[in-house]
Formats: C-alpha cells, structure tokens, sequence
C-alpha cells in the first residue's frame, strides 16, 4: 500500500523535525524527494542518509525572489513534480497588543504567501499531467487559535482557506490539494517548553502524550498516495484527541 | 487560413473537443466552445508551449475569443 515510486516529491522545511520525517516517509515509499530548506547543513546529511533519490534544494522562503526560483530548480533536478508538501513554517509570537507590523508579516510571508507561489509555480506541470497532490502543513492553531500566536494562527488557518479555494478549482484534473493540521508533535520547537509548559498541555491531550513526527509523516503518505484519490480539500487533524474537529 | 490558425485550431479542438467548424473567428472560448475558466487558463498554457512564447496573465486575460488568440500570438510570436 502506499506506493509512490516514479512520483516526485518537493518537501519545504526538511531541515526540521516534522519535515525531515515527512522526506523520510515519502522516500521509503519509493518518491524521489526534493529537500528544500535554510540551513544546508541538516539537508545535505539528509540526503546522505536517504542516498539515492534525494536532492537538496536550500531556499530561504522569506526570499520570495528565492521562492519564485524554487519551482523550476526542482523540476531541474528532479524533471517534475508530482507531489507538494508545504511543511515550512516559522512563529514570532507575542501577545496581540504588542505585536509588531514585522512579526506579522514575517509570519504570513514564510507561512502563507511562500505557500500560495509554491502551490502556483508547481500546479501547472500538474495540471499538464493531470496529477498531483499538494499537501499543506498547517497546525492546530489554525483552527483553535492560541494567545500569543496571532500571527502564526492566521497563516495557519489562511493555509486551510487557500487549500479548500484551490482544491475546487483543481479537481476535475486530478490533483489534490489537503492540509494536515498537527497538534503537539516532539520537535527542537516543543524541546524548548519547561517541564510544568509541557504538563499543562499532556493534560488536555486525551492521548496523554505528544505527538511523533512521523505520526505527521504519515497523514502526509496517506494524502499523497493514489489511494487518496477522492480525498480533496480537507484538513486531516493529527493530534492525540487535543481538538476533535 | 494561416498556419499559425491552424495550429490554433487544432489546440482548441482537441482540448474543449469541439467540432472544427465551430472554432470561427469570434467564437468565444467560454460563451461559444463550451470552455470553463480553467479552460482557458490550460489553453494558454498549450499556445505558450506550442509557440514557444509567454503569455503574461493581463494578456491572458484579453484572450477570449479564437480570433484574440490567433491575432495575440500572430504578433507575439
């Protein structure tokens, strides 16, 4: 089940812990990756841990001269690509009230704006081969909102908008386009909660832990198989019971 | 008619699979041929490949009948 081999997948944030996993994943199901990503250095170990199959493509997603660049480079290196993962993502959080115009923007251009020109370079060869999944990494937050997150709950949430928008105009060409929304998943990111942080939040997880990266990882095979064909415009909740939506 | 027509033609009659002599001069892709908005936004992207050219999307946009896709790419190209 699950076979993705001759697909090409183009995976943004592989440099950090849920997108390493979601490159992981699609590689051991028979894809071809593209790891994009800052920092160099994690890709390029990635890549030697996957070995064949896998090109590092670093992109600074804060560039858009960079993000616009993106799709071509990937289908230079990988002749297409089938399979989308928006999974790069960045918080700035403050409370509202003190939140600056930068903390803002910054937010929606890494996590929404590098999504929606991502979406649109790659739709195209989709369109042309009449398939493709597009699969976008959004968050929990998206729906639930959280203090101090503003910013970041807005992208998140735009992402499920932007997803559902386009899902309508590309389903008759059989491509589709869904988002994973991940409660809290063991990341560098959550790493960083202090111990009474983290108990705080096991208590409103009805699972009673947080969530693995290749939990996320896998919701991302299932979309991105032929399996899920017919599944479109949804958003697939990851996160241990935390918001049952 | 025009080899660059021609070749017009035979792009939307194979995409929108319309009779040939439908594809007149002022069919309009949508009103006329039976297209919907990603019709025509797939009709571009095939003259672009065919022809070798960019059609930016405000130009895009003016395309709507045959004759404004034979007339955009007869001068572009």
């Amino acid at each position: 089940m699950f076979d993705l081999s001759g697909k090409t997948a183009l995976i943004t944030g592989a440099s950090g812990g849920i997108g390493a996993d979601i490159a992981r994943v699609l590689h051991d199901a028979g894809a071809t990756v593209g790891l994009s990503g800052t920092r160099v250095e994690p890709l390029d170990a990635l890549a030697a841990e996957l070995g064949e199959r896998a090109h590092v493509l670093p992109c600074n997603l804060s560039d858009m001269a960079a993000v616009e660049a993106l799709p071509k480079q990937a289908v230079e290196a990988m002749g297409s690509v089938d399979i989308l993962v928006n999974n790069a993502g960045i918080t700035r959080d403050n409370l509202f009230m003190r939140m600056s115009d930068d903390e803002w923007q910054s937010v929606l251009d890494v996590n929404l704006t590098a999504t929606f020109k991502l979406c649109k370079g790659m739709i195209r060869g989709m369109m042309k081969s009449r398939w493709g999944r597009i699969v976008n990494i959004s968050s929990i937050v998206g729906a639930t909102g959280n203090p101090g997150q503003a910013n970041y709950a807005a992208s998140k949430a735009g992402m499920i908008g932007m997803s559902k928008s386009l899902a309508y105009e590309v389903a008759a060409r059989g491509i589709t386009v869904n988002a994973v929304a991940p409660g809290f998943i063991a990341t560098a990111m959550t790493d960083k909660l202090t111990d009474d942080q983290k108990s705080g939040i096991m208590k409103q997880i009805p699972a009673g832990r947080m969530g693995e990266a290749h939990e996320i990882a896998s919701a991302v095979l299932y979309l991105a198989s032929p399996e899920a064909a017919y599944v479109t415009g949804t958003t697939l909740h990851v996160n241990g019971g935390m918001a049952m939506l | 008619m025009s080899d660059i027509a021609e070749r017009v033609k035979k792009i939307v009659v194979e995409h929108l699979g319309v009779e040939e002599a439908k594809v007149t001069e002022n069919a309009s892709f949508i009103d006329d041929l039976g297209a919907d908005s990603l019709d025509t936004v797939e009709l571009v992207m095939a003259f672009e490949e065919e022809f070798g050219i960019e059609i930016p999307d405000d130009a895009a946009e003016t395309i709507q009948t045959f004759g404004d896709a034979v007339g955009f790419i007869s001068k572009a190209s």
